[in-house]
């Protein structure tokens, strides 16, 4: 069970991992495209991003310096990441369920990090945690924080399950496996914290279990729910990255590379070295005005007039 | 109540539409008095035989296959142009965000009450801002990325036959591509640019798009320089008689530069002003001359029209105008272009294509409302406010504010020349789509005009009568300042439309006509309070 348990969470890290910079470098790697930013853009400079603007809106603006406002990008960053800005602005009543569910699990993953912090430091210590107030202290904390997590992210998780069946509109548009990810995120999470919740006296708890993960030190009896939710949830970790559930890496791209690249062409010699490339791409679309002189790049397609030579 | 459209209803063989909308559905106005006879009549009811209707009215012309051969070889174009828009060597122009929007949707429906057309139309599920996205990405699953058993328990599936795709590309001119849903989902979805996609498929694969747009509009204006049809002569003709008419009128001699080489800007103008507002490009000339610019317009092909359809529909035909207009600046060595009051001309010019335009063609860019800005804020003109004395309200343009960013320099010529005004809720880069963008307003065929006027257009009405509450009678004159020449034609058809003229004494117009009618130096009275 134990060594089952352990590769169960390697496992579930690693794939999480590589599927999380696997959708990245995807993304990353996709070719420059054409401008199509959103205003409010934060990284102008504050007084023009307090209404929305650009630098547009400055005379010969093409003569001026470009001035990146990180303060407000960063400003306009973190409610977001944290506190789920838009959903609670432009849906409120999703907002109440969706927003415990993210903040726990964001507990989760910080009591996780944090388990494994105090794990290591054990090791360090030569096997034993000290049992001082600041020992204890720090276990309290780890163990508050992870269990918040649990509960605010069942909650929240059962919560969105239960709005997606209700409401007609969100119902419709949502396929079985919607369902089955709010269900394996209540099942996982409800296990994981049963497991740890109704352990026998003397049975290793996080604390133990993440030492031992470190240790491999096979000889640590993982109760068997506990183990049961610990293997679910490294599964779940595994497979968000193969889901839309994977969407905090597509944020940072529909953010940073779409909504907000407002970068000209003239400045940067990276964007006029891709522009290159794209142009001598030779694309295939059938339509008469697309052909241009036959099977040439988008560079020969642009400088066609298909109503004088090619078109109808 | 009526029933919920599904994805399935859009691959229905039978030649019903497939929603039908009761005008006592949509939300009502609060325009008081009794609201004109036709809004009563039912353009729903005006149903279209022809192909596979969608709800009532039209903007694409499909074949009609008669054998399912003939369905299978245009559902396998469909399918062989959905593999091309995710290939790089066929999309690198939107790639990048249009896979970001195939894989993160959440089916949260965060942005449903973000868009004016479903909240207009009485929450008709059609046009839901998920409802083509959700189907395209169903068939992006299942027809790009492999489909199977486990895809389809994953995302969904619907079948694709010709009835759904015919739906799905008509379905694709009912979004104003306004992208207010983008702003307002949490993780950056678009489904504007989604629609935007679909309807480059169909262009660039099937070669079908509206007429108004592509036959009559990117080709035409290719074709003799302008997509209202004007050739060189016929433009420098009109350009004239603005010219005798502005100068009767304001008591200033005007004329226009042509094809002026050294000049400091070149002015593109939308060419539909010419023909339907002249009192625009006249009052650009009018200001320019009396600010002492050096500016010229054009007479090349497509140098004297902005327009630049290809960016509601085809990359291609969006690139070559970009480029002619380039061309035509570089070749008459201007130091910049000047973009007219045209809302999507903006975007596609200076934004959309400012990674298109590299090396010579380079030509630096700029809106006009900022050129007007710098004039009147920089004192350049002698002007008394007084002369505006009468309510005025503003429109945002999306594709000049919340797609560009250009927010406050036409907020700052309004406080300057125009005592009172108001700004409609909400406003800036949470504006509210005129109904006529992406196309619409220069699209009137088969009721969708109608479409337009009840549906998509319904939100901006009553945020125009909701400006003016204070004032509604008509004998107070009003002034809907709508600095884009498609927002103004579509803000024509819905005041036309819902009679608010004669009822609340509601006129629109640019805003280099506000500027001229506060100039102290023409005659007053240079705009006219008359309906035409």
């Amino acid at each position: 069970m134990t060594v089952f348990v352990y590769a169960a969470i390697v496992f579930g890290v690693l794939a999480f991992a590589v599927g999380t910079a696997a959708r990245a470098v995807q993304y990353a790697r996709q070719p420059m495209h054409l401008r199509w930013e959103l205003y409010p853009v934060p990284h102008e400079r504050a007084d023009r991003a307090a209404h929305g603007g650009s630098y547009f809106e400055q005379s010969e603006w093409w003569r001026q310096p470009r001035q990146r406002n990180l303060r407000g990008e960063l400003a306009a960053m973190l409610p977001e990441m944290l506190l789920l800005k838009a959903l609670r602005e432009f849906n409120r009543g999703l907002w109440y369920r969706s927003f415990p569910f993210h903040l726990g699990l964001y507990l989760l993953a910080a009591a996780a990090v944090a388990l494994l912090a105090l794990a290591g430091a054990t090791l360090g210590l030569g096997g034993a945690w000290p049992g001082g107030a600041f020992g204890r202290g720090c276990v309290t904390a780890v163990t508050a924080v992870g269990a918040a997590g649990l509960a605010l992210a069942i909650a929240g998780a059962c919560a969105l399950l239960l709005r997606r069946i209700q409401d007609p509109a969100l119902r419709a548009y949502s396929s079985p496996g919607d369902f089955f990810n709010l269900g394996f995120f209540i099942v996982a999470l409800s296990a994981l914290g049963l497991g740890w919740a109704t352990r026998q006296d003397g049975a290793p708890g996080a604390l133990a279990i993440a030492a031992g993960l470190l240790r491999w030190d096979l000889a640590v009896p993982i109760p068997a729910l506990l183990g049961a939710g610990i293997v679910l949830s490294a599964l779940l970790l595994a497979y968000i990255p193969l889901t839309h559930m994977s969407h905090f890496v597509g944020k940072y791209f529909t953010y940073h590379a779409v909504r907000w690249d407002d970068a000209p062409l003239g400045e940067a010699r990276r964007l006029r070295t891709a522009l290159s490339a794209s142009l001598a791409h030779r694309p295939t679309w059938a339509a008469s005005h697309m052909r241009g002189r036959g099977d040439g790049t988008w560079a020969d397609v642009v400088a066609t007039n298909p109503s004088r030579e090619d078109g109808p | 109540m009526r029933p919920r459209t599904k994805f399935s209803d859009l691959a229905r063989a039978d030649r019903e539409p497939v929603a039908r909308i009761d005008p006592a559905d949509l939300p009502p106005l609060s325009s008081p008095g009794p609201p004109p006879a036709k809004l009563a009549a039912a353009w729903p009811a005006r149903m279209d035989a022809a192909g596979y209707p969608l709800d009532g009215t039209r903007v694409l012309a499909f074949p009609d296959p008669a054998t399912k051969a003939e369905r299978d070889a245009l559902v396998g174009a469909f399918l062989s142009g959905l593999e091309k828009l995710f290939s790089r060597e066929n999309n690198w122009t939107f790639l990048q965000p249009l896979l970001l929007s195939m894989e993160h949707c959440a089916r949260c429906q965060t942005c449903s009450d973000a868009c004016h057309v479903f909240e207009s139309s009485g929450r008709e599920e059609l046009y839901r801002p998920t409802f083509r996205s959700e189907i395209f990405r169903r068939l992006y699953f299942e027809h790009v990325k492999g489909g199977g058993l486990v895809s389809a328990w994953q995302h969904g599936r619907v079948e694709v036959t010709w009835p759904l795709v015919a739906r799905l590309g008509e379905l694709a001119y009912r979004c104003n591509l306004c992208r207010r849903c983008a702003q307002a989902c949490p993780i950056g979805v678009d489904n504007g640019l989604i629609a935007h996609e679909i309807r480059k498929l169909f262009s660039q694969e099937l070669g079908i798009a509206p007429t108004e747009l592509h036959a009559s509009g990117s080709m035409l204006q290719m074709k003799v320089g302008s997509s209202t049809g004007m050739n060189a002569a016929a433009v420098r003709d009109n350009a004239s008689f603005i010219d005798e008419e502005m100068t009767e009128k304001t008591g200033v001699a005007v004329e226009t530069p042509w094809d002026v080489e050294g000049a400091d800007v070149l002015l593109i103008h939308n060419a539909g002003e010419i023909l339907s507002w002249p009192e625009n490009p006249g009052a650009f000339a009018v200001i320019l001359n009396a600010a002492g610019i050096s500016w010229t317009m054009s007479s090349d092909i497509a140098g004297y029209d902005s327009v630049n359809y290809g960016v509601w529909y085809d990359d291609a035909q969006l690139a070559r105008v970009a480029r002619m207009h380039a061309e035509i600046a570089k070749a008459l060595k201007v130091k910049k272009i000047v973009v007219g009051e045209c809302g999507h001309a903006h975007k596609a010019l200076l934004v959309v294509a400012d990674r298109l335009l590299d090396g010579d063609l380079r030509i630096p860019r700029e809106s006009a409302l900022t050129l007007l800005r710098d004039i009147v804020a920089g004192g350049r003109l002698r002007l008394d406010p007084s002369r505006n004395d009468f309510p005025v309200t503003l429109h945002d343009p999306c594709n000049v504010v919340r797609l560009m960013g250009v927010v406050e320099p036409q907020r700052e010529v309004l406080r300057l020349v125009c005592p009172r005004f108001r700004e409609m809720t909400p406003h800036g880069v949470d504006n509210y789509c005129c109904g006529g963008g992406s196309g619409f307003a220069v699209m009137g065929g088969n009721g969708f005009q109608d479409w337009r006027s009840q549906v998509a257009g319904r939100r901006k009405l009553q945020q125009v009568l909701d400006a003016f509450s204070d004032c509604l009678e008509p004998a107070v004159r009003k002034y809907v300042c709508a600095p884009c020449s498609n927002c103004k034609g579509q803000i024509r058809d819905l005041l036309a439309f819902h009679d608010v003229w004669r009822r609340h004494g509601i006129m629109y117009g640019g805003l280099a006509e506000l500027v001229v009618n506060a100039m102290k130096d023409v005659n007053p009275g240079f705009i006219e309070w008359e309906w035409r």
